[in-house]
C-alpha cells in the first residue's frame, strides 16, 4: 500500500453517520450506523502502523491492533475479524462498549495532538465484526479432541462466555449456569439496545452453543447447587465463578425508598430484558417518569438518563457530585447525552428525597459540592460546600451509585476467601483460594468495563487448562506408567 | 422443563404441580421460586408450598391478580411453563421452638404447609391456623392437619371456625393463656401486619414471609428493599422472612401498590376470554 506517512496523516478521522438526536430520543434502536465498507477502508489507511506499538498495549486483552488494521485498508474484513478474535472472543460487543480513549485509542500517537484525531479503532473493530456476522461468514473454530474434563461456569457475562468460548475449543465440556431466562448477563440485562443491540450477543451465544457449550438457564448457583456440589455430586473438575457485582447501593439519605426511585440496574432490567418499553405486549410495567433525575457519573448512568429520555420523560438531569472531566463514563456516552437534551448537575450531591402523602417522589434536595485535594484514585476529592443547597422537582430518580459483592456463592461456599467488600480473592490469574475454583470480572474487582471481564476470563482459562492438564499428568504419573 | 403435571383451582387459587427435578432436589422450607407463564410475562414469585424430590416436581400456588397470573391460572396440564428459578431466599430457621404458630391466609395456606411439616418433625407442637372469607374457600386442609397438632379455622362471615381472622384466633389463644415460643405467618401484607401486631404486646418472636415486588430474585436490583428495623434490606436474598415486629408497614403497603395503574388498566382491557363459552365449543367441536 503505497501510502506515506504524510498522506496518512492528511486523512481526517472518519465520523461514524448515527441517528439524529430528535429521532433516536424517541426510539430504541441503534445510535450509530456503523461504517461503510469504503468509510472503513479510508480510516484504516490513516493508522500510521507504528514499530512501537502503544495502541496494542493499551488494550487489556493485547488485540494485534496494526494487523487488522492493515487487513482493513487491503479490504481484507473477514481476515481482520479473525485476526482481532485470536485475543478478543466478542468483537462486535467491544467495538461498541469498550472505553476506548483511555484504552487503545488513548495510546494512539494520532491522537496525541488532539484526541478527536486518534485511528477509530472501535469503530474498526466493530465494522469487522459485523461485517463478518452480517454476511454470515462467521467460522467455527477448530476444537480440539474431548480431552474428558467437565467446567461449570457460572454466569454467562463477558467474562464466562470468554472463559466458556476458550475451553470449548482446548477440548473442555462446559456447561454454564445462567441466573436469568436469558444469557448475556450484564450485556442483556444492563446495557440498553440502542447502545448494544441484542442481537449481537444472541448471536454470540449461538456461536458458543454450535461449538457444543450447554447453557442452563434459569440457575441460581448457591441455591440450587452450590459450589461443593457442582465438584462432588455434578462431577466438574474446575468451577468458574463470574456472576458480577451484584447487590445496588442506596444512599444513606431520607427518601431512598419512596415509589419512583429505582436502582439502575431495576430500571434497566426492566426497560432491557423484561421489555416493559413494549409493555402491554411484554407484561413487566415500569413507571414512566416526566422529570427523572439520575445519580452517578458512570455508563449506567448514561444508559439510565437516556433510557429515562426513550421512554418518554420530559426532562432527565444527571446530578454528579464530581465535575464533567471526571466522569468515569465513555466520551461517546457523556457527547451523545448531551446531545440528546440530558441535562448535568454537576458538584452536587442529593441530601434528602421529598415525597408526597402516598409516598411517591417529588423533588430532590441537593448540596453544592467543590473539588478539593486529590484521593487516592487521584481525582480530586469532592467536598461539600457547608450551607449551600438547592432544591428541584422530580418525580423519579434512577440511583447508579455502583454496587456490592453479591453474597449468594461466597456466603455458601465458605471456603473461598473473600476480601472485606466481599469480593472474591484470587492470584493474578483468577485462582481463588480453594483448588480448582477461578473468578474473574465484577465479582473479583468490583464494578469494571467489559473487556477488563474478558480478560480476566481469558487468564482464568489459561490457569483452568494449565492446572487441569498438570493433574491429569499427575494422575496418569501416579498410576506407573 | 417445567411441564405442569397437575392443576386445580379452589376460588382463584391455582395449584400447580411443575416438573422442576433440580430445585425439588434443593428446595427448602420457606424458600420461593419466580416463575414465567410465557417468554414475555412478568417474572413472579411464589412460595414452594411442597416438593417431591424423588418425583422431580414442585407445588405452587398462584393467586390470579393481574395479566400474567391470569395467564398462568389458564395454562393447563401438559403446557410448559417458560422460567421457573429457584430454590430463591432464605429457607426458615426451623429448631425446636416448643410450641409453634402459623397462620396462613390465601396463598399462605397452602405455603406454611412445608414449615409446619418441618417445625412438626423437629418436635415442635405445632397449631396452624387459616382464614379465609367463607368456608369452601379453604384447601390444602387434609396435608396440613397431618403435619399439625392442632388446626384452626377463621371466616369473616363465621362459616367454620372463628368468625374473623387468624389475629384474632391468635389474640383468643394468648387470653387464653396459651404459650407461644415462635410465630410464622404468610398472606397478604395486611394480614401479615395485623398478625405481628397481635403477637407484638406478649413479644412472641414473630416471622413473616414478605411478598415484596421483585425483578431477579438474585439481589441484583433492589425492587423488593424493605426497611426492618430501620435498615434497608432485600426481601429476595436477606427473606423473604423478616421479624415481623421490625418491619416497616406502610413503606411496604405504598410500595406494593406502585404498579397497581399500569397493572389494573391492563388487566381490565385485557381480552377476556369467556371461559364457559370456550368450553362450550370445544365440546360441539367434538360433537
Amino acid at each position: 500500500m503505497g501510502l506515506t506517512a504524510k498522506e496518512r496523516m492528511a486523512i481526517e478521522r472518519n465520523r461514524m453517520g448515527e441517528q439524529p438526536p430528535d429521532l433516536r430520543n424517541r426510539n430504541f434502536e441503534e445510535v450509530p450506523y456503523g461504517y461503510t465498507p469504503e468509510e472503513a477502508v479510508n480510516e484504516a489507511k490513516r493508522c500510521l502502523n507504528c514499530k512501537k506499538r502503544t495502541c496494542v498495549s493499551g488494550c487489556p486483552v493485547e488485540v494485534p491492533i496494526p494487523e487488522f488494521i492493515a487487513l482493513i485498508a487491503e479490504e481484507k474484513f473477514v481476515e481482520a475479524a479473525r485476526v482481532i478474535k485470536t485475543k478478543n472472543v466478542l468483537p462486535a460487543v467491544c467495538g461498541r462498549v469498550c472505553p476506548q480513549e483511555t484504552q487503545c485509542e488513548g495510546q494512539c500517537i494520532r491522537g496525541k495532538k488532539d484526541s478527536t484525531q486518534a485511528v477509530a479503532i472501535g469503530n474498526l473493530e466493530r465494522f469487522v465484526a459485523d461485517y463478518e456476522r452480517e454476511n454470515n461468514l462467521i467460522e467455527l473454530p477448530e476444537v480440539t479432541k474431548k480431552n474428558g474434563f467437565n467446567v461449570a461456569v457460572i454466569g454467562s457475562g463477558p467474562s464466562g462466555l470468554t472463559v466458556a468460548g476458550d475451553l470449548i475449543k482446548l477440548g473442555y465440556e462446559v456447561t454454564i449456569y445462567e441466573a436469568f431466562h436469558r444469557g448475556g448477563g450484564v450485556l442483556v440485562y444492563g446495557i440498553p439496545e440502542f447502545r448494544l443491540p441484542k442481537r449481537i450477543v444472541e448471536s454470540e451465544i449461538k456461536a458458543l452453543e454450535n461449538l457444543g457449550v450447554t447453557i442452563h438457564y434459569n440457575s441460581v448457583i448457591g441455591r440450587l447447587y452450590k459450589v461443593d456440589e457442582l465438584f462432588k455430586e455434578l462431577g466438574f473438575d474446575a468451577v468458574y465463578i463470574g456472576v458480577g457485582a451484584g447487590l445496588p447501593i442506596f444512599l444513606d439519605i431520607p427518601g431512598m425508598n419512596l415509589n419512583g426511585v429505582f436502582s439502575a440496574n431495576e430500571y434497566l432490567t426492566r426497560s432491557n430484558l423484561m421489555k416493559s418499553y413494549l409493555f402491554p405486549k411484554y407484561q413487566t410495567p415500569m413507571i414512566i417518569g416526566k422529570k427523572v433525575a439520575v445519580l452517578g457519573g458512570g455508563n449506567v448512568a448514561m444508559d439510565s438518563a437516556r433510557t429515562a429520555i426513550r421512554l418518554g420523560a420530559e426532562k432527565t438531569t444527571i446530578v454528579y457530585r464530581r465535575s464533567m472531566e471526571q466522569m468515569p463514563a465513555r466520551a461517546a456516552e457523556v457527547h451523545h447525552a448531551k446531545e440528546e437534551k440530558i441535562e448535568f448537575r454537576l458538584l452536587s450531591n442529593p441530601v434528602e428525597i421529598y415525597g408526597n402523602k402516598d409516598g411517591w417522589v417529588t423533588g430532590m434536595k441537593c448540596q453544592n459540592y467543590e473539588l478539593g485535594e486529590p484521593d487516592e484514585s487521584g481525582r480530586q476529592r469532592p467536598v461539600p460546600v457547608e450551607d449551600s443547597f438547592f432544591e428541584f422537582d422530580c418525580d423519579q430518580v434512577l440511583v447508579s451509585i455502583g454496587g456490592q459483592a453479591n453474597p449468594l456463592i461466597t456466603k455458601t461456599t465458605p471456603d473461598i476467601e473473600i476480601n472485606k467488600w466481599g469480593y472474591i480473592v484470587t492470584d493474578d490469574w483468577g485462582r481463588a483460594s480453594r483448588k480448582f475454583v477461578y473468578a474473574g470480572g465484577d465479582i473479583v474487582t468490583g464494578a469494571a468495563t467489559v473487556i477488563s471481564a474478558m480478560g480476566a476470563g481469558r487468564k482464568a482459562a489459561k490457569a483452568i487448562h494449565e492446572d487441569l492438564m498438570k493433574e491429569s499428568n499427575e494422575t496418569t504419573g501416579d498410576n506407573g506408567e | 422443563m417445567f411441564e405442569i403435571v397437575e392443576k386445580s383451582e379452589v376460588f382463584n387459587v391455582h395449584k400447580i404441580v411443575v416438573t422442576a427435578p433440580d430445585i425439588a432436589r434443593a428446595v427448602r422450607a420457606g424458600q420461593f421460586v419466580i416463575i414465567m407463564g410465557a417468554e414475555y410475562s412478568e417474572r413472579i414469585p411464589v412460595t414452594v408450598s411442597d416438593w417431591d424430590a424423588a418425583a422431580g416436581t414442585i407445588v405452587l400456588y398462584v393467586l390470579e391478580v393481574g395479566i400474567s397470573t391470569l395467564e398462568l391460572a389458564r395454562m393447563q396440564v401438559g403446557d410448559s411453563l417458560f422460567a421457573v428459578t429457584g430454590p430463591l431466599g432464605v429457607p426458615s430457621e426451623i429448631k425446636n421452638y416448643g410450641t409453634v404458630v402459623l397462620g396462613g391466609g390465601c396463598y399462605g395456606i397452602g405455603g406454611i404447609y412445608p414449615i409446619a411439616k418441618a417445625c412438626k418433625e423437629a418436635g415442635n407442637k405445632v397449631i396452624s391456623i387459616i382464614e379465609a372469607r367463607y368456608k369452601d374457600m379453604f384447601y390444602n386442609e387434609k396435608a396440613l392437619m397431618e403435619v399439625s397438632d392442632k388446626l384452626l379455622y377463621a371466616t369473616s362471615d363465621g362459616s367454620k371456625g372463628k368468625k374473623g381472622k387468624v389475629e384474632d384466633v391468635v389474640c383468643e389463644m394468648l387470653e387464653q393463656g396459651q404459650k407461644i415460643e415462635q410465630a410464622f405467618f404468610m398472606g397478604c401484607t395486611q394480614m401479615l401486619e395485623r398478625c405481628s401486631e397481635a403477637t407484638r404486646s406478649n413479644s412472641i418472636p414473630t416471622k413473616v414471609a414478605l411478598n415484596s415486588i421483585m425483578l431477579d430474585g438474585t439481589g441484583m436490583c433492589g425492587a423488593c428493599r424493605v426497611s426492618v428495623g430501620g435498615q434497608i434490606k432485600f426481601a429476595c436474598v436477606d427473606g423473604p422472612e423478616f421479624d415481623g415486629h421490625e418491619v416497616d408497614w406502610n413503606e411496604l403497603h405504598s410500595r406494593k401498590a406502585a404498579y397497581a395503574e399500569q397493572e389494573a388498566g391492563v388487566y381490565q382491557s385485557y381480552s377476556h376470554e369467556c371461559m364457559a363459552e370456550k368450553k362450550f365449543k370445544q365440546e360441539l367441536e367434538r360433537g
